[in-house]
C-alpha cells in the first residue's frame, strides 16, 4: 500500500485510546472479541478496491475512507434538544424510546416504560445485568464475518440498545430505539450496536429511526442483531432518515428459531450514501420472514439494499418485496440474495424489486439472485424498471384530473403499497406525510415541469 | 421411444438402449500434431502451417503477449469448479493429415475414415445424400475437412468457407471485421483464443441476400490432450439473412480438454442472424472423470438499424461450461434475442447466460432461459441487461426458469439488470421447482411410465426454446434431451 486513506489513520489512532479506555471497564470476553476484530479488520481495510468485489460492485465507499473522522466532544453530545429530535424524527410519549447521540445513551432524553419483565436499555449497562444473555448472543450469527464494516462496529462496541423479552410476553406499545447523530466542524463518526433478545412465545414491535442534525457531516456505522425465539415474532421497522450529506452503512442480522415470524419494513430517505445490508437466516422449520422495502432518492443520493435470505431448514417461507423512486441523478442498488440449503425442502420463497425512475440522470442497478441446493421448492423472482406510465397518466387526464395530480396519484400508488402495510397509526401516518414532503421536491411534479 | 421424426409423438415404451454418451468414439485419422505447450514458436508454427500472411501472425502474437500478462487473472468469478488448468500441458495444434498434405479439393480425396466418422455422427458431408438445405463446414480438431454446396452458394455471392481460408482468400473482410466484436483483448480465454486459434468458420452475406439454406458447422475434437481453439465469424451485409448451426461433439477421453472458441457477428443495418447451438461436447463420466471444459465467447453486434441477431442453444454437453453469448444492440430499432435450454447431470457444472447492452434507440431484447439440473450437478443462470444513457425507449424481458431432479443438484439464477435511462421498461421473472407431483400423477395414472412423464414434462418445459430452433435441430435436441436424462429417474 502506497498511501494510507484518511480514514484508516483515524481508526488505528482512536482504536488504541479507546481499546486503552474500556479494557478496564469491559469485561474480559468482549475485550477479546474487539481485539480480534480490530485484528481482522485491519488485514483488509475497507472495501474500496473495485476489481471482483462482488459484493460492493456498485458501491464506491472511497468518499468514506478518504474522510478523516474525528471523535465527538462531550458538549456537543449533551447540547442535542428534545426539541432537536422533533424535529428530525417521530416522537411519541407513551412509547419506551432509548435515544442514542453520536452512539452515547443519553437517559435525559429517553423514556423507559418497562413492564412485565422486559428489559428496555443500553448495552453498557446491561453487560452488569445481563451480562451472560449478551455474551451469549452478541456477535454469534453473523456469518460469514468478515464484513469490515461490522468488523469496525464490533472493535469499538461501546453502546447501543439491548432489548430483551422474556418467554410468553407481548409488549404492548412498540420500542424505539433512535441513533441521532451531529457533528460540529469535523466529520464524527459512531458505531451503535444493537442487540434484541426475544425468548419462546413473545412477541414485540421495534423502530429504529437514524436521523440527524441537518447539514452535519457524519457517518453512522451500526450493526443490529435479533434473535427470535420460537413461536415468537419481531416486527421491525427501520427508517433511515439520516441527512443528505451523511454517511451510512447498517448491518442487521436476524437469526429465527422455530416456526418464528420476522416482519420488516425498511425506509430509506436519507444519507448521501446509504447501505444497508440484511441477513435474515431461518435456522429452524416453519420460521418465516417478510421484508418490505421502500427506498426513495433525491438529488445525487446513493442507496444499496444488499439483502441475504438464508433458508437452511425444511418448511420455511419468505418474501420480499421492496420498492424504489429515484429522481435526480440519484443511484439506487438492490442486491437481493435467496438460498437454500441442502435438504431445505418446501421452501417457499419469493422475491420482488419494482423500481420507478423518474428522471434522466438516474441510475438502479438491480441483481435478485436465487441460490437453490433443494429440489422441493418453489422459487421465485421478479425485477421491473421503468419510468411512470404514459397510458395511466392519460387515462386521468382524460377523466379530468390534472397531469400533476395524476402524476402524484401514480407516484403516491405506488409507495403505498410498502407504507399501508405499516400496522401503528401513528407512525403510518407520520411516514405519509413524510412521503408528501418527498413528493413535493421531485421535479416531475413541479409546475415548472409541464 | 420417440418416434425420430416427430419428437412430440411419445409411444409407451420406456425402455431405452442407449445408455452411454454415443458419440464417444475416437476416429483412427493420422494427425499433424504440434509439441505440447505453449509459447511464442507455438504460435508462430500454427500460423506458418496456416500459411497466414505477416498481419495476421502480428495480431496472433499481440494476442499471446497480452494472455502472458494476463496469466494469473484467469477468471474466478462463475459458480463453477475445477482443478487449475496446466497450460503447458495442452497440445494447440493438430490437423487429420490427408494425402498430399493439402486441404483436401473435393469430398473425393477426403479421408473414407473421416468422411465415415462423420457420417457416424450424423453429419451429411456427401452432397448427393445430404439433408436438402444445410450446407456443412466440418472441423476437426485444428482443421477444416471439408466444406459443403461451396459452389451453390458462391452463385448468390455468399461466402461460406473456412476461416483459414478466408485469411487467404478475403482478407479485406477478416482485416475489417476480426476483433470488432471480440477484441484480442476482451478476457482471458478470448485472449488465449486470439493468439492460437486455429481454425472455424467464415460467412458472408452479400446486401439483400436471403440465405437459401441452413449453415452448418460441425465441430468435433478428436485427438488426445488437445484443445480446440477455433474462431467463426459471421457477417450479415445489409438487408440480409442467414441462419446458422453449429454442432459439436468429443470422445471419450479420462483428461479434461480444453475447448475455448470465440464467436463474432455482425449485422448490418436490416440484417438478420439466427445462430443455433446444439453443444454436446463430452460431459465426463458418472463420477465427473474427463469431459470437456467448454469456456466460450459468443458475441454478435446488431450494429445497423433494425438488424436482429438471435441465439438459440441447447447445451447439454460439457463438464463445464462458461458460455454468455451476448448481443450489443447498437443500432436504432435493433432487436436481440436469446433462447438458452442448459441441461447438467451427474457432475456437470454450467455458467451461462447473456448479456444484452442496449446503445441504440428502441433497442429490444428478449431472453427466455431454461435450466435442469440433475444427480450432482450445478447450474447458473448469469445475465446481464443493461441499458445505456442513449438506449431511449429500450424494452428488455427476461425469463428464466430452473427445474430440479433430485436433491444432490443446484439450480441458481444471478440477473444483473442496469437501467440508465427513465423510458427504459425491464422485466424479469425466474422461477425454480421440481417437476411437480400432480403433473407426474396425472401422466402416470394414464399409464405413463415415470421416466417417460418426466422426460413429456421436461420436454414440454423445453418447448419455447426448442420451436425457435430449425427442425432438424429440433429433432436432434429432443433426441439429446432423452438420453442426458437418462437415469435421473430412480
Amino acid at each position: 500500500m502506497s498511501k494510507i486513506a484518511a480514514s484508516e489513520i483515524a481508526f488505528i489512532e482512536h482504536f488504541d485510546s479507546f481499546n486503552s479506555m474500556m479494557t478496564s471497564t469491559q469485561p474480559n470476553w468482549l475485550n477479546q472479541k474487539r481485539a480480534d476484530a480490530f485484528t481482522n479488520y485491519r488485514t483488509n481495510g475497507l472495501p474500496t478496491g473495485r476489481r471482483g468485489n462482488e459484493s460492493w460492485k456498485y458501491t464506491d465507499v472511497r468518499d468514506i475512507s478518504n474522510t478523516a473522522f474525528a471523535n465527538s466532544s462531550e458538549d456537543l453530545i449533551t447540547s442535542i434538544t428534545e426539541k432537536d429530535l422533533l424535529d428530525s424524527s417521530h416522537l411519541n410519549k407513551n412509547w419506551s424510546t432509548l435515544v442514542f447521540i453520536n452512539g452515547v445513551y443519553s437517559s435525559s432524553l429517553s423514556t423507559q416504560n418497562p413492564n412485565d419483565g422486559i428489559q428496555i436499555t443500553n448495552i453498557k449497562d446491561a453487560l452488569g445485568s445481563h451480562g451472560q444473555i449478551i455474551e451469549r448472543h452478541l456477535g454469534k450469527y453473523i456469518a460469514p464475518d468478515d464484513d469490515p464494516f461490522v468488523l469496525l462496529n464490533t472493535a469499538f462496541i461501546n453502546d447501543g440498545a439491548f432489548i430483551y423479552i422474556p418467554k410468553g410476553i407481548a409488549s404492548q406499545d412498540p420500542i424505539h430505539v433512535i441513533y441521532f447523530s451531529t457533528s460540529e466542524t469535523d466529520p464524527t463518526i459512531s458505531h451503535p450496536r444493537t442487540l434484541i433478545v426475544t425468548e419462546e412465545f413473545s412477541e414485540t414491535t421495534l423502530i429504529e429511526s437514524y436521523v440527524g442534525t441537518p447539514k452535519a457531516k457524519y457517518f453512522t456505522n451500526n450493526v443490529t442483531e435479533i434473535v427470535i425465539g420460537e413461536e415468537s415474532r419481531v416486527d421491525h421497522y427501520r427508517l433511515l432518515l439520516d441527512n443528505p450529506d451523511s454517511f451510512h452503512i447498517g448491518t442487521t442480522v436476524v437469526h429465527q428459531e422455530k416456526a418464528s415470524t420476522f416482519s420488516s419494513t425498511s425506509l430509506q430517505k436519507g444519507a448521501a450514501l446509504g447501505r444497508h445490508n440484511l441477513t435474515s437466516t431461518l435456522a429452524a422449520p416453519q420460521s418465516t420472514c417478510n421484508l418490505n422495502g421502500l427506498y426513495m432518492t433525491t438529488g445525487s443520493q446513493h442507496i444499496d439494499n444488499y439483502i441475504n435470505i438464508e433458508h437452511i431448514e425444511p418448511h420455511t417461507t419468505s418474501r420480499l418485496y421492496y420498492k424504489g423512486i429515484l429522481d435526480g441523478s440519484s443511484r439506487a442498488i438492490f442486491g437481493g440474495t435467496v438460498t437454500v440449503q441442502r435438504g431445505a425442502m418446501k421452501t417457499d420463497a419469493q422475491q420482488k424489486d419494482k423500481n420507478l425512475l423518474l428522471s434522466r440522470e438516474a441510475e438502479v442497478d438491480s441483481k435478485p439472485a436465487l441460490f437453490i441446493y433443494a429440489d422441493d421448492v418453489i422459487c421465485g423472482h421478479g425485477a421491473t424498471a421503468g419510468h411512470m406510465d404514459d397510458n395511466s397518466v392519460f387515462y386521468m387526464q382524460s377523466r379530468g384530473i390534472d397531469l400533476l395530480t395524476a402524476r402524484r396519484m401514480l407516484i403516491k400508488a405506488f409507495a403505498s403499497e410498502i407504507i399501508e402495510e405499516v400496522k401503528i397509526d401513528s407512525l403510518r401516518e407520520y411516514l405519509e406525510d413524510l412521503f408528501v414532503s418527498f413528493e413535493d421536491e421531485l421535479t416531475l411534479l413541479q409546475a415548472s415541469s409541464i | 421411444m420417440t418416434n425420430p421424426n416427430n419428437p412430440n409423438v411419445i409411444s409407451r415404451q420406456s425402455k431405452i438402449d442407449d445408455q452411454e454418451y454415443k458419440w464417444g468414439f475416437t476416429i483412427d485419422v493420422d494427425s499433424d500434431v504440434a509439441p505440447k505447450g505453449l509459447n511464442e514458436d507455438i504460435v508462430r508454427l500454427i500460423s506458418e502451417k496456416k500459411s497466414e500472411p505477416p498481419w495476421m501472425l502480428e495480431w496472433r502474437l499481440r494476442a499471446f503477449r497480452l494472455w502472458e500478462k494476463m496469466r494469473d487473472e484467469e477468471p474466478e468469478w462463475a459458480n463453477v469448479e475445477y482443478p487449475s488448468i496446466d497450460y503447458q500441458d495442452i497440445i494447440y495444434y493438430a490437423s487429420p493429415l490427408t494425402k498430399d498434405n493439402d486441404r483436401p479439393k473435393s469430398l473425393d480425396e477426403v479421408d473414407p475414415e473421416m468422411l465415415q466418422a462423420f457420417e457416424k455422427l450424423g453429419i451429411p458431408l456427401n452432397e448427393r445424400e445430404a439433408l436438402a438445405g444445410v450446407a456443412v463446414d466440418a472441423v476437426m480438431d485444428s482443421s477444416s475437412v471439408t466444406t459443403t454446396f461451396k459452389e451453390k452458394l458462391e452463385e448468390l455471392g455468399i461466402i461460406f468457407c473456412s476461416f483459414s481460408e478466408a485469411i487467404q482468400n478475403h482478407p479485406e473482410l477478416i482485416k475489417k471485421y476480426l476483433g470488432t466484436v471480440v477484441p484480442y483483448s476482451d478476457n482471458f480465454f478470448a485472449t488465449l483464443n486470439s493468439a492460437v486459434f486455429s481454425d472455424g468458420s467464415f460467412a458472408y452475406i452479400p446486401p439483400g441476400v436471403r440465405c437459401p439454406m441452413e449453415l452448418m458447422t460441425y465441430f468435433r475434437i478428436n485427438e488426445a490432450d488437445s484443445g480446440q481453439f477455433e474462431r467463426t465469424l459471421i457477417i450479415a451485409d445489409k438487408g440480409s439473412y442467414v441462419s446458422y448451426l453449429e454442432g459439436c461433439t468429443a470422445p471419450i477421453r479420462k483428461k479434461s480438454q480444453l475447448h475455448a472458441a470465440v464467436v463474432e457477428l455482425v449485422a448490418l443495418d436490416d440484417a438478420e442472424i439466427k445462430y443455433s447451438t446444439l453443444q454436446n461436447w463430452y460431459p465426463g463420466d458418472k463420477d465427473g472423470q474427463g469431459g470437456v471444459y467448454n469456456f466460450v465467447t459468443k458475441r454478435g453486434k446488431a450494429q445497423g438499424i433494425n438488424s436482429k441477431i438471435s441465439w438459440t442453444q441447447v447445451e447439454t454437453g460439457s463438464a463445464i461450461t462458461w458460455k454468455y453469448p451476448s448481443v450489443i444492440l447498437q443500432g436504432d430499432n435493433s432487436s436481440g434475442e436469446f433462447y438458452s435450454v442448459a441441461l447438467v447431470n451427474n457432475h456437470q457444472q454450467a455458467d451461462t447466460g447473456t448479456k444484452m447492452t442496449h446503445i441504440g434507440k428502441n433497442t429490444r431484447s428478449t431472453i427466455i432461459a431454461k435450466g435442469i439440473s440433475a444427480g450432482k450437478a450445478e447450474n447458473t443462470y448469469r445475465g446481464l441487461v443493461k441499458i445505456m444513457p442513449s438506449a431511449e425507449g429500450a424494452k428488455n424481458f427476461t425469463q428464466c426458469d430452473s427445474l430440479l431432479i433430485g436433491d444432490q443438484c443446484g439450480a441458481h439464477t444471478v440477473p444483473y439488470i442496469e437501467v440508465k435511462n427513465p423510458t427504459a421498461q425491464i422485466e424479469h421473472e425466474a422461477t425454480t421447482s421440481k417437476v411437480s407431483d400432480d403433473q407426474l400423477f396425472y401422466c402416470m395414472q394414464r399409464g405413463v411410465s415415470a421416466e417417460e412423464s418426466n422426460y413429456m414434462i421436461i420436454n414440454g418445459f423445453c418447448r419455447d426454446i426448442f420451436k425457435e430452433l430449425p427442425f432438424e435441430f429440433a429433432v436432434e435436441a429432443g433426441n439429446l434431451l432423452r438420453v442426458s436424462l437418462e437415469g435421473t429417474v430412480g
